[in-house]
């Protein structure tokens, strides 16, 4: 634990030294409007995070979470057009989003598929149903009031709607995963499967509860992405999968499962907008904007990872690990 | 005297290095042990620990060139070690390894391999992808004069090994799809091909058929005619007679007996085996034994276990006795519903239940403390009181959240009862010695408050103190009208501490003892399949 806390630490003194390199290099960073766009652009991704943070601890992953929101969005506009009314677009967005998390966790839990190959698969097949639904069109002739759900901001203050959305969800996830019997049960399932089933743990459900709930929230951003752009779009939210998980991992979360917590993950989201954001100011491509997220993923797996190698490597450690094995392995 | 094994075949030239011995053809006389001067191994006062757990104890042991020798004694005797000592993959503390005659340092497989010691292990280690051929000579294959491999060479050569073990494979067949046996063979022709003058076997036998164990003894003889030591390593003590020319016997980690076969009995062999005068270490309470609790009838996973019935009362404590691969643990594992039964019904206070999973299990109130603590029983960077409560965390939440002053006191309290030593339950576990790490899966189970308690080895690999600990709880759980299945392969646990015993062998049932009909020599005869009791 005592890890994690300097790690967090770290993400504010990140966060901080950020700020002041975007204060330094541009005039409207300081700008109520800046925070918006900010705040605003990063919600989805923001929204896709929660889920994704517990199904890491848990030991599993979702590559599929952009695709399911590619066709949530696809759904919202298809359906739109049909003439169905709006909340039944929504719903019916999200009952699909929650349909692909059920088919990823079945695939993972009942047939014992890895879910780095599972949601490999279903990120291209989902993506792939969006693109049959829309083609190559968009639709976008929305009603006023979901779109201003989108950009628009809380009266005068700046504070995108879609902020609302996010954080009441922040709160309940963090609760679930940091405070509830199911949170525990996730760290320890994430540390050691088999122990946590021989602890009475029902590992499956909570692993297929977990890609449904990701599920719904990828379409839930899938949403609030089509409702920003004011289109739905097969290529919609595209690619959010890497912004996603490496949030998460940036978060101090182990790609291992077992270790992290929501509020480093909420630090790293923050710092990696705002690393966007100073990068477009500064009139950087969205190219240059990748690189610098994907640097920062490699790094924040290999910090750690180095860190721990060079503790590891104290003469004698090694050998006395292997000759207590040994020893176990014996007669 | 550099003794070669192989059966009148001409050995090819082409294959330099590696097939460098002279070929002797015909059969070397085989040597009484007596008349032969030059031993091929001999271990002299050799000595290993593991911690605070002594294996071995200046153990002396000789082996001649063209004899079968047996080694025997119970689980945690030593033999393992000592095997192991000899392939290389440990070194000794104390003592001294020779191979013929001359002092040696095995510090890797590699190297005992140098001095001609070939090691067959119980589950064959070859490469499944990979062909018979391949598999031989992994690592050392012939080149031609390219550097490439000479495939042709490689393959004759396989073959030329392979025909006098009179084998239905050749050098070209995967061995994906071998028997076990059939790998075995695959293993010993690679000794073959290292020129190996000890060959050294653990528990050979243990997952072949009647025929196939014929098979390979029948091999075992011939390269024994032809001046290879053998070292065997047994629990069926019928086989031991049936080609053992001698026999060692440990106990405890050191050697108690050497002697020809032929002055040997089977009784003398078990006695020599599990001789040892119980100590006060069980502390056996006298429990009053109620209603029955779990019956369980018929019960069979295909392969594993067969047949297996019994009734487990109140204030009951059963034990479960067995050598390695007996089944005593499989059956724990459907008992407690990590693996499914084929058929057979298990009942829990008169009714039938199905047991699905740990957490069903848990419910109908059955605890298992897992035979593998670090990897099924505890989660190692967790704290012990995270540890304790994890089965019944949601017992200790209100609205999902868990109370965590409720939940330290919990821990905090069985930690006490069990006398666990640790700074606190904010601890981790991984911190904690082995025997302080069992009192907390321990504590675990018994904060879930069990009707039926499964302890598969509970005091394994725990020091003397902490197990007499654990023998007087397992008592006093007994008294307070828990129902106890004991799996230990100490025949000293389960004699002192069990009120009824069963006795698995191969998957089955072979032996059902009050306490007070249940001695050692039954005991291990029903643990070594042997149908005949002694009077």
């Amino acid at each position: 634990m005592t890890r994690l806390a300097r790690w967090e630490t770290l993400l504010a003194a990140l966060l901080v030294a950020l700020f002041a390199i975007g204060i330094a290099t541009s005039d409207v960073f300081l700008r109520g409007s800046n925070f918006s766009l900010i705040a605003s652009s990063t919600m989805e991704k923001a929204v896709m995070a929660l889920p994704m943070t517990l199904i890491i601890i848990g030991g599993e992953i979702d590559l599929s979470v952009a695709s399911t929101a590619g066709l949530a969005s696809a759904v919202v506009g298809k359906s739109w057009e049909a003439g169905w009314p709006l909340w039944l677009c929504l719903v019916t967005a999200l009952v699909v989003g929650a349909a692909c998390g059920l088919l990823n966790g079945l695939l993972v839990t009942r047939l014992g598929l890895p879910s780095l190959v599972v949601t490999l698969g279903t990120l291209a097949l989902y993506r792939g149903l969006a693109s049959v639904l829309l083609a190559d069109s968009a639709i976008s002739n929305f009603p006023a009031g979901f779109t201003r759900f989108g950009f628009g901001k809380i009266g005068g203050t700046g504070i995108p709607w879609t902020l609302l959305v996010f954080l009441p969800l922040f709160v309940i996830f963090a609760v679930l995963l940091h405070a509830t019997w199911i949170g525990r049960q996730l760290y320890a399932t994430g540390t050691n499967p088999e122990a946590a089933r021989f602890s009475a743990v029902r590992v499956a459900n909570l692993k297929l509860g977990l890609f449904v709930i990701s599920g719904v929230l990828a379409a839930l951003a899938g949403i609030m992405y089509t409702a920003r752009v004011s289109s739905s779009r097969a290529d919609n939210a595209i690619g959010f999968e890497l912004d996603v998980i490496a949030a998460v991992l940036l978060g101090g979360v182990s790609i291992f499962g077992g270790r992290g917590t929501l509020f480093g993950v909420l630090l790293s989201l923050a710092a990696i907008a705002t690393l966007r954001n100073i990068l477009a100011l500064n009139s950087s491509n969205a190219e240059l904007q990748s690189i610098a997220v994907g640097s920062l993923l490699i790094l924040s797996v290999l910090g750690p990872n180095l860190v721990r190698r060079l503790r590891g490597a104290q003469p004698g450690r090694l050998a006395g690990s292997r000759s207590a094995r040994m020893a176990e392995a014996g007669d | 005297m550099r003794v070669a094994f192989v059966f009148g075949w001409q050995m090819s030239r082409k294959i330099e290095g590696t097939m460098s011995s002279p070929v002797i053809s015909g059969a070397t006389a085989h040597p009484s042990p007596a008349s032969s001067p030059a031993p091929a191994a001999e271990v002299i006062g050799v000595a290993k620990s593991f911690g605070a757990v002594q294996a071995l104890r200046a153990v002396d042991l000789t082996l001649y060139p063209g004899e079968t020798h047996a080694l025997l004694g119970e689980n945690g005797a030593g033999k393992s070690t000592l095997v192991k000592i000899l392939a290389g993959i440990h070194l000794p503390d104390e003592g001294e390894i020779r191979i013929s005659g001359q002092a040696v340092t095995l510090r890797s497989p590699l190297e005992a391999r140098a001095h001609g010691i070939a090691v067959i292990h119980q589950h064959p280690t070859l490469f499944p992808d990979l062909d018979v051929a391949e598999n031989i000579f992994m690592g050392r294959q012939p080149r031609g004069r390219f550097g490439q491999i000479d495939w042709s060479a490689m393959r004759a050569e396989v073959d030329r090994l392979l025909a006098p073990l009179g084998v239905g494979f050749d050098s070209s067949t995967p061995v994906q799809g071998l028997a076990i046996a059939d790998q075995q063979l695959v293993e010993i022709a690679k000794a073959l091909s290292l020129d190996a003058r000890i060959l050294i076997m653990d528990e050979p036998t243990a997952s072949l058929s009647a025929r196939e164990v014929e098979r390979l003894f029948a091999i075992v003889r011939r390269l024994r005619d032809h001046g290879v030591a053998i070292l065997f390593v047994s629990h069926r003590l019928e086989e031991v007679f049936a080609l053992a020319d001698r026999i060692t016997i440990f106990r405890d980690g050191a050697r108690v007996i050497t002697a020809p076969a032929s002055d040997l009995t089977l009784e003398a062999t078990i006695q020599h085996m599990v001789g040892r005068q119980l100590q006060t270490l069980f502390p056996k309470e006298p429990a009053e034994i109620g209603d029955v609790v779990l019956r369980v009838e018929q019960l069979t996973r295909a392969g594993v276990f067969h047949d297996v019935s019994f009734e487990l009362r109140r204030g009951e404590i059963l034990g479960l006795f067995g050598l390695i691969g007996a089944g005593r643990t499989e059956v724990a594992r459907v008992l407690f519903g990590v693996d499914r039964a084929d058929s057979g019904t298990i009942h829990l206070d008169g009714k039938q239940v199905s047991l699905t999973s740990p957490a069903v299990a848990l419910q109908l109130g059955i605890g298992y403390v897992p035979e593998d603590r670090h990897r099924q029983g505890l989660l190692l960077p967790f704290p012990i009181a995270s540890n304790v409560t994890l089965p019944i965390l949601p017992r200790l939440s209100r609205l999902g959240i868990v109370n965590r002053p409720k939940e330290r006191d919990l821990a905090a309290e069985f930690a006490r009862r069990l006398q666990v030593k640790a700074a606190g339950v904010e601890q981790a576990v991984a911190a904690l010695s082995g025997g302080n790490q069992q009192k907390v899966v321990l504590a675990k189970w018994l904060a879930a408050n069990p009707r039926v308690l499964i302890l598969d080895e509970p005091t394994r690999g725990i020091d003397i103190g902490t197990k007499a600990e654990v023998h007087h709880l397992i008592s006093r759980l007994a008294v307070q009208g828990l129902a106890i299945l004991l799996i230990s392969s100490e025949l000293p646990e389960i004699l002192g501490m069990a009120d009824r015993v069963l006795v698995m062998h191969e998957g089955r049932i072979t032996g059902i003892f009050d306490r007070d009909e249940a001695d050692q020599e039954r005991i291990m005869y029903a643990a070594t399949g042997q149908a005949r009791i002694p009077a």
